[in-house]
């Protein structure tokens, strides 16, 4: 609380400053519109200036960080701070917060534009290949060998079509 | 190719010699693409030794295209500041590169077109620069270079949200179009504030010479677009061209109201340009920028020759701090950067021929 113009849980502007005597003593806080909406502020017959401080003072990350993408271990309060992620699969963990977002940043929320056409057939080939062997090993196991035969096959042919080509 | 700046320099460039009338409103085009490895942490989020492995991955996938394949690759961390700079001041790497610690680089191809940064804020940063009002054809080509990219590296990508990206400003196609246009009427007009009104309206952005946070000095403006996602790289093009096709008819328009409403006093400015870049013994950079794009506006108006056009356009760059400190080697000290820039800029002048201003007032363009 060393800023009183940013708020106490995000770091944007403050617009809503609150003041409460509980107890005996002054409580302060400053928030922005975003996390007044989210905390209640705006509602003041069900809100509670304590539980909002406590909540606050125990355990920092509890509102605004419980979010983590598993891949890279990236938090919402980081990417708050930083405004970039961490990693491609942070933008499968924090959805949530990211669609809202993504409406007031760009013309669409669907991409229209190139795919990577080769990558993704390399992939899904790859993919394929990885299926296709645990599916071979399956059948040699149950002694399904007309089966084996035709996925060592098929096999031989997805290999061939992922050998890398000689650069141009 | 070794990297040596002394060879880049001796090069033939882009940006340097294909000055002509084509250029004479949009100085360059430049499009760039950001593109993600898959399953990597992004520059900024990861340890020095993913960088370092997503360096040589990348940079090795770059130099074995065949837009790359004679060019100059390097690491940022084996360049010295004033190395860096130059290539700062030759768009061919950004000030965020050049301030990023090891485990960065860059690929530049031999007629300086195309570079690809590398652990930028995203894993790649692939730029092309061509001279003129060139979208179009900036766009084939690199659309063609991320392609033949493509085969080597797997990207990060989303069938939703197309491209993945460090910040989500740039998801989707991670394509940004900017050109570089000279508009020195709008400002002298005053008009250059409802011109960035009016764009910003339009999705698009205008910046400073050197992008974000850089000044306007020398009257050019970066414009580009501001949304990379839910439209194609066509569509953004598209837009784009036709913002500045606008802003090209709106400074146009308003030389041809300076003419009519006083001749006497752009004559005026543009002969006193020519007058202290002749005279002159202190030159500051801003300074000498806003003079080269007077003289320049004199070129467009066929005041001067149309040969001098690109003597301007080079000079626009080798007057930049970090060109000027590389020609003088090392007898330089602080305070006489100043001298020495108006030193080179007499040399330059003692033998271009004087303007004529007869004729020029028929708002030629």
């Amino acid at each position: 609380m060393t800023n009183p113009l940013k708020c106490n849980f995000c770091s944007k502007p403050a617009t809503v400053h609150l003041t409460q005597i509980i107890n005996n003593t002054v409580h302060k806080v400053d928030l922005c519109e975003e996390c007044a909406q989210k905390k209640g502020v705006t509602d003041p017959s069900g809100f509670s200036l304590a539980d909002l401080l406590l909540k606050a003072s125990l355990n920092p990350e509890a509102e605004a960080g419980v979010v983590r993408c598993e891949q890279c271990g990236l938090t919402q309060a980081d990417f708050k701070k930083l405004g970039r992620f961490g990693c491609p699969a942070c933008y499968e963990a924090f959805k949530d917060m990211l669609e809202p977002m993504l409406a007031g940043m760009h013309k669409g929320s669907i991409h229209q534009g190139k795919i990577p056409r080769v990558a993704l057939s390399r992939k899904s080939l790859s993919d394929r290949l990885t299926k296709l062997e645990v599916d071979l090993t399956e059948a040699i196991k149950s002694e399904r060998y007309e089966e084996a035969a035709r996925f060592r096959d098929e096999i031989n042919q997805v290999k061939q079509s992922v050998s890398p080509k000689p650069s141009p | 190719m070794p990297l040596t700046i002394a060879s880049l320099l001796s090069s033939c460039s882009e940006l340097n010699d294909n000055a002509s009338s084509k250029t004479a409103i949009v100085l360059t085009t430049r499009v760039r693409l950001a593109r993600n490895l898959a399953g990597q942490p992004f520059p900024g989020w990861a340890r020095p030794g993913q960088r370092e492995k997503v360096l040589e991955l990348c940079r090795e996938a770059a130099v074995s295209t065949s837009a790359l394949k004679r060019g100059w690759s390097l690491a940022i961390g084996d360049l010295g500041e004033l190395e860096k700079q130059i290539l700062v001041e030759r768009h061919l790497i950004s000030r965020e590169l050049g301030g990023t610690p090891q485990g960065s680089g860059v690929v530049i191809s031999k007629d300086q077109t195309f570079s690809v940064m590398v652990n930028e804020e995203d894993h790649l940063r692939i730029q092309i620069l061509r001279s003129g009002f060139q979208l179009k054809k900036a766009w084939a080509a690199i659309d063609e270079l991320d392609s033949a990219l493509e085969e080597r590296l797997d990207f990060a990508f989303n069938p939703t949200l197309g491209y993945l990206t460090a910040c989500p400003t740039n998801l989707g196609t991670g394509l940004r179009g900017s050109a570089m246009m000279h508009l020195p009427a709008l400002v002298i007009a005053g008009q250059m504030e409802k011109v960035v009104r009016a764009v910003n309206q339009l999705g698009m952005v205008v910046r400073g010479l050197f992008g974000e946070g850089s000044d306007a000095s020398g009257s050019i403006f970066q414009i580009s677009n501001q949304t990379t996602l839910g439209e194609s790289e066509q569509d953004i093009i598209k837009r784009l061209a036709s913002v500045l096709q606008s802003i090209i008819e709106h400074e146009l328009n308003a030389r041809e109201k300076l003419l009519e409403a006083d001749s006497g006093k752009l004559f005026d400015k543009i002969g006193r340009a020519y007058g202290i870049l002749q005279n002159s013994h202190l030159l500051s950079s801003g300074e000498a920028m806003n003079l080269l794009s007077l003289i320049r506006l004199g070129v467009d108006l066929g005041v001067f020759a149309e040969g001098y056009r690109s003597v301007i356009d080079r000079l626009l760059i080798e007057a930049q701090p970090g060109h000027l400190q590389y020609a003088r080697k090392g007898e330089f000290e602080p305070g006489q950067r100043d001298l020495f820039r108006a030193e080179l800029l007499r040399g330059e002048f003692a033998n271009l021929g004087r303007p004529v201003f007869t004729g020029a007032a028929q708002g030629k363009n």
